[in-house]
């Protein structure tokens, strides 16, 4: 008897007889004519993350490097956090006095029940993508796993303004790294949404409802 | 509408395109929400893909990535597999809906798990995975608003991106407050989703097992793709120790890099978005982070006949968008149901046919339900050519009939009728003789400038449409005597 796998590539010769023995891939031309780069300065590009991002309902702000602690002690408070999911390897001094850090580190996972009980999640992040707002995670520095910024209901998100990419081809260049490391990668582009009923726009599903980025110049 | 009522990929007859269109052409509650739906969608989209400069040379860029990978299908699968395999996931081979159902239940069952819960993927819908599931004694839970809410009242998708369109906020509260045990509900639709959340966070909290379809899976890494809006797709990819994948052999593309044409052709096609607000990526199994189990279910059941007809092939490049779906006159006054597959609209009016086989009643009549006014080819992102397989298989359907059906398929009123046409049209007498006889003929007919019904076997054609009469003098009455010949 013939493995299913057999069978299907079996089948897909078959159907594509009509391709020459020889062609390879490569053979079929693609022409990428499409924009590969911004020609913006980086300005524009920081101003036009931050309109894109605050397009989708998230809360934004840019700040500088010294407002940072300060910035994140403030937001923690207009949201009463009392237990913020922290990543391992976070700056120790982004942690804002009187929270208590619920640190997930490799000998203490965090279960699933302590995350959704959590009051919020801050992280940093791997990229920013100014054409489409867009946050990307890769699970790298100050990132943490994926759990941890899915199931608490309110995430502070900390991008630096180098770190944010033109066009959506400069971010798939970006990640290769990450992508040959295997690390999931997640590209957020304000807070989960739904128009599911009668088209009316409903932000806020499963993930975190309120996605609050600081810009970090 | 139930399940079994319509379906191109159960076994039986399903209805004939028109009659099913009646139906719900009679329904003036659908009509005037997938009217609005569509429109809404339709003028977004046009907004969002002007703002790119470059939008038609991605569109180029995607049709031909498509193009490579169907031409080199085996390559790219194999590929695939190693890719998937390598990063720590299992990769299973299903030739039909049957065999991918069984491998999705096999999975679940060595976990013992008793629930599933499950993002949106029009693939499970066209395997029937969750009657499979339950046929085994699981309990399956759609977690996609949407989803959720035709679940829970037993009935199926009208469109493809946006299943629930055919019911109001009204109706909603009340399935809401029939099945998920709440006593106070609002129809306010922040209060909805709401409820929605609360009962899925439990389930996604206790669930084993994960199933998921994939917009995407690339060739050289074997990462998989879910591009999605609510964040249930994160919860299903993330959150169960163990995750199912199932994904159409057609969803494959060759390099990493081909991300930076379909994640902008995607979400700008679909729901009009810069980017929609969670795509998640995943290659095989990370330690640490996510499931520790992942099988990836490589589907063909009918898809590699599709891609044996060169001409139909192209239809093989969909990246289920919907935007075809907004353009589309008949689309917007039937809804999706009339179609009676998973797949409606102009593409599935061209996909269903050719994954269920030429020969069948229902999905046979499905190319003809288009006025091939092109709005669908000219949307598409990666540029399939609508019209043109609708009119392919058009003919495939009438070669079909008059191949397999013997003297009943030379007796068809269709082909006799097509027959008799082309040698009118041929012959500039009889076409000239039949315009005069046209016109004795149909002076009982015509009734201010046009014709509502014709008599007869004829009257098929105008139960959907009125015919303009032949005028009192022709085109060519009219040359002759200017040219005084």
């Amino acid at each position: 008897m013939t493995s299913a796998k057999e069978e299907i590539l079996r089948r897909i010769r078959r159907a594509t007889r009509d391709v020459s023995e020889g062609e390879r891939p490569e053979d079929v031309p693609v022409e990428r004519g499409y924009r590969k780069e911004d020609g913006a300065s980086h300005e524009e590009l920081v101003e036009g993350f931050t309109e894109r991002v605050a397009e989708y309902e998230a809360i934004v702000h840019r700040i500088s490097e010294e407002e940072l602690p300060r910035a994140i002690a403030e937001a923690c408070q207009r949201r009463n956090v009392e237990r913020l999911v922290v990543p391992a390897d976070l700056p120790e001094y982004w942690v804002p006095e009187g929270v208590e850090p619920l640190w997930d580190n490799e000998n203490g996972r965090l279960s699933n029940e302590e995350l959704d009980k959590s009051d919020g999640v801050l992280t940093g992040c791997s990229l920013g993508i100014a054409q489409t707002g867009t946050i990307v995670l890769d699970a790298g520095e100050g990132q943490g796993r994926r759990a941890l910024t899915l199931l608490p209901d309110y995430h502070l998100c900390i991008v630096r303004e180098e770190q944010i990419v033109g066009l959506v081809p400069e971010a798939f260049t970006g990640l290769k790294d990450t992508i040959k490391k295997g690390r999931a990668i997640t590209f957020i582009s304000g807070p989960s949404a739904t128009s599911d009923i009668e088209l009316d726009r409903v932000e806020g599903v499963h993930g975190p409802r309120t996605l609050e980025v600081l810009i970090v110049g | 509408m139930t399940k079994e009522a319509s379906d191109a990929f159960a076994p039986g007859k399903t209805p004939h395109f028109e009659e099913s269109a009646k139906v719900s052409l009679a329904d003036t509650q659908l009509r005037h929400n997938i009217g609005k739906a569509t429109r809404s969608i339709r003028e977004k989209r046009a907004v969002s893909v002007e703002e790119l400069p470059d939008w038609q040379e991605l569109r180029e860029a995607g049709r031909a990535l498509k193009e490579r990978t169907m031409r080199h299908l085996d390559e790219y699968l194999l590929q695939l597999e190693e890719s998937v395999t390598r990063a720590g996931g299992h990769v299973h081979w299903a030739r039909s809906a049957e065999e991918a159902n069984r491998v999705v239940a096999g999975v679940a069952k060595s976990h013992d798990a008793r629930e599933v819960v499950k993002v949106k993927s029009i693939a499970t819908e066209e395997t029937k995975l969750n009657e499979y599931l339950e046929n085994e004694g699981m309990q399956v839970f759609e977690t996609d608003l949407a989803e959720l809410i035709i679940q829970l009242a037993g009935e199926t998708s009208s469109h493809i991106l946006v299943p629930a369109i055919h019911k109001n906020r009204a109706e909603i509260r009340e399935i809401f407050l029939r099945e998920l045990g709440v006593d106070e509900l609002s129809d306010d639709p922040k209060d909805l989703t709401n409820a929605a959340r609360l009962y899925l966070r439990e389930k996604f909290l206790n669930a084993r097992v994960g199933v998921s379809g994939a917009n995407f899976a690339v060739a050289e890494t074997g990462t998989v793709c879910v591009v999605e809006s609510e964040g249930n797709g994160r919860m299903c990819t993330t959150l169960p120790p163990v995750l199912v994948t199932l994904m159409g052999i057609e969803k494959v593309i060759p390099a990493w890099q081909d991300f930076e044409v379909f994640m902008q052709l995607l979400p700008r096609s679909s729901t009009a978005e810069r980017m929609s607000p969670y795509t998640s990526f995943w290659t095989g199994v990370s330690k640490d982070d996510g499931p520790q189990e992942f099988h990836l279910v490589l589907l063909d059941n009918g898809r590699t006949a599709v891609l044996a007809d060169e001409v139909g092939r192209q239809t093989l490049y969909c990246i289920r968008c919907s935007a075809c779906l907004n353009v589309c006159p008949v689309y917007e006054r039937t809804g999706g149901h009339a179609y009676n597959s998973v797949y409606p609209g102009p593409i599935g009016a061209i996909l269903t046919p050719q994954l269920v086989g030429i020969g069948k009643q229902g999905s046979d009549s499905l190319p003809y339900a288009s006025s091939l006014c092109g709005a669908c080819y000219e949307v598409c992102p990666v540029k399939i050519n609508i019209p043109e397989v609708l009119v392919h298989l058009r003919g495939r359907v009438v070669r079909y009939r008059k191949d397999e059906g013997g003297l009943k398929g030379k007796l068809d009123p269709e082909n006799v009728a097509m027959k008799a046409l082309a040698k009118t049209f041929s012959d500039r007498r009889l076409y000239e003789a039949a315009q005069k006889a046209s016109r004795i003929g149909q002076w009982p007919l015509a009734r201010k400038g046009s014709i509502h019904r014709l008599p007869g076997r004829l009257a098929g054609w105008t139960e959907a449409r009125d015919l303009k009469p032949t005028p009192r003098q022709t085109f060519r009455e009219w040359w002759k005597s200017r040219n005084g010949s």
